[in-house]
């Protein structure tokens, strides 16, 4: 019993310390973001990294959600009869939430974990401690490109994943099920609401803004050497992962009731 | 002469582990001093201390005469400006060239055209023994030359202090020997005071004006080299002569 308390305690505080340490962190990139000089380049290298190198992976995976969402509706709908409605569930599904968690996902998974491994090999090779001996800050100089690239970036890469998964949903539907191609777009844009998109787009800027935050923090938080930096680069994943989807409920509940 | 860096009574601790006790030390500007004590015994911390890198617990670093825990943020980026420091690995930023590494502290800093910029790099590279590698990257250099472009870059802004943490640790004799006397010609050139950090006896007794002793958390004894080979103190004599048996491993012996 005294065991599972210390257990239970341990937790707690290491849990408390991540949310202090997290809170810290975001608190001094928000100060940082506004102090000059303002580097630009350092935010298109990184909106290099984060958007245009993900382009590959995410419309293979736009393309194959759109395309796995219209099988599983058209299973439904057929035994409904209502073959006329797949389009509008899919684009709807796509733009609201499958678009923007799974693109999330996917960025946190593979420009996330890379940057909690670049920052956190910079940590143990002592290239943080050299970046401010050189008076440079080191939030201001690894987290506030970052912190931009991905909250301007994953908005662009979801939208652009929504697109790609409609065009997988399209290709099903019209040469596999034979609903013709007008038809379906149309009623594509049809049900599509200037609120569903917007709704979709602006929970990427704050989860662009997790996966900066919590990989950098990772990132400076690695100790002892490359074991070190696997552990903080599965660590930021997953915590990612979590706090991406609670984001998700979050701001779904909160549009479900702003925008009814 | 006048201290230009003084410590008095420096604490820190890390998890509840005291790794500088109550710590005493003046250096005079211009002077070289090696600082010599077993791995882990709180080196790197003191030198990280003299940059600003860590705060300590209590105790006063007057660097100039004013004490440097006291200065904001802007005054503490100037000072460190004034300060270079050679980590142990190069710590050289991976992601840049040879030549942005140098010139980083212009690059993010200064106003120097670029042209001035170019300058002030090769020259740097130069006077460590290095050039034509500019537009190399860290990972393409050897050991050896990492820790002399890591030199180059410390020496890059013309600071009054250089910090050295383990210059020789991890390189061939030849190319240890080699970092000595560049410690050496850099000391006489840009006549700079220097602290180095070090275990290797043969690299203090070269580059050394003074060595003090750091073992649990102070400075035990300090002295011009000769003071130091000559000294009667037992914990100096064991460490110098690099004896497994002795005062130091008797108290270890004690804790287990």
């Amino acid at each position: 019993m005294k065991k599972l308390l210390i257990l239970l305690g341990k937790n707690v505080l290491s849990l408390l310390y991540f949310i202090g340490g997290l809170m810290n962190l975001v608190f001094q990139t928000f100060y940082w973001l506004f102090i000059p000089p303002f580097k630009k380049d350092r935010v298109f290298e990184q909106s290099k990294r984060a958007g245009l190198d993900s382009l590959p992976i995410v419309s293979l995976i736009g393309l194959f959600i759109g395309m796995i969402l219209a099988f599983q509706i058209a299973y439904l709908m057929q035994r409904l009869g209502s073959e006329m409605y797949i389009a509008s569930i899919v684009a709807l599904s796509l733009v609201r939430e499958l678009g923007p968690v799974i693109t999330a996902l996917v960025v946190a998974g593979r420009v996330g974990a890379a940057i909690t491994a670049e920052i956190g090999s910079m940590q143990v090779t002592e290239q943080i401690d050299a970046l401010e001996t050189l008076a440079t800050n080191p939030v201001k100089y690894l987290v506030v490109p970052r912190l931009l690239a991905l909250a301007l970036m994953l908005p662009l890469l979801t939208l652009y994943a929504d697109i790609i998964g409609i065009f997988g949903g399209y290709l099903i539907c019209v040469y596999r099920l034979g609903i013709p191609s007008r038809l379906y777009l149309n009623i594509t844009f049809d049900a599509l609401l200037f609120k569903d998109l917007f709704t979709g787009l602006v929970k990427t800027v704050f989860f662009g803004m997790i996966i900066a935050f919590v990989s950098c923090y990772e990132g400076f938080n690695v100790e002892g050497g490359a074991e070190g930096v696997g552990k903080a680069t599965t660590r930021s994943v997953v915590t990612t992962f979590i706090l991406i989807l609670a984001a998700d409920w979050f701001f779904t509940a909160l549009f479900y009731f702003i925008f009814p | 002469m006048t201290p230009i860096i003084e410590i008095e009574k420096l604490v820190k601790s890390f998890n509840e582990r005291k790794v500088l006790d109550n710590l005493d030390l003046k250096i005079e500007k211009g002077q070289t001093v090696v600082i010599i004590g077993r791995s882990g015994c709180g080196k790197s911390v003191l030198l990280k201390h003299i940059v600003s890198i860590l705060k300590p617990d209590s105790g006063r670093i007057l660097i100039n005469g004013r004490d440097i825990c006291k200065l904001n943020n802007k005054e503490i980026d100037a000072l460190r400006l004034k300060i270079g420091m050679v980590f142990q690995g190069g710590a050289l930023f991976d992601s840049l060239t040879v030549g942005e590494n140098v010139g980083f502290g212009f690059i993010e800093h200064g106003n120097l055209s670029h042209k001035e910029l170019l300058e002030r790099i090769e020259e740097s590279l130069c006077m460590v023994g290095l050039s034509g590698i500019v537009n190399l990257m860290p990972s393409e250099l050897s050991g050896g030359m990492k820790k002399r472009v890591a030199l180059a870059r410390a020496i890059c802004t013309k600071p009054e202090i250089i910090l050295y943490d383990e210059p020789t640790t991890g390189v061939d004799p030849i190319t240890a020997d080699s970092i000595n006397v560049l410690i050496k010609t850099l000391h006489d050139k840009l006549s700079v005071t220097s602290i180095v950090v070090t275990h290797d006896m043969k690299s203090a007794y070269s580059v050394a004006d003074k060595i003090a002793m750091l073992y649990q958390g102070k400075i035990i004894a300090e002295g011009t080299p000769e003071e130091i080979q000559n000294t009667q103190h037992p914990i100096v004599r064991q460490f110098i002569n690099g004896l497994a048996h002795g005062p130091i491993t008797e108290t270890l012996e004690c804790f287990k």
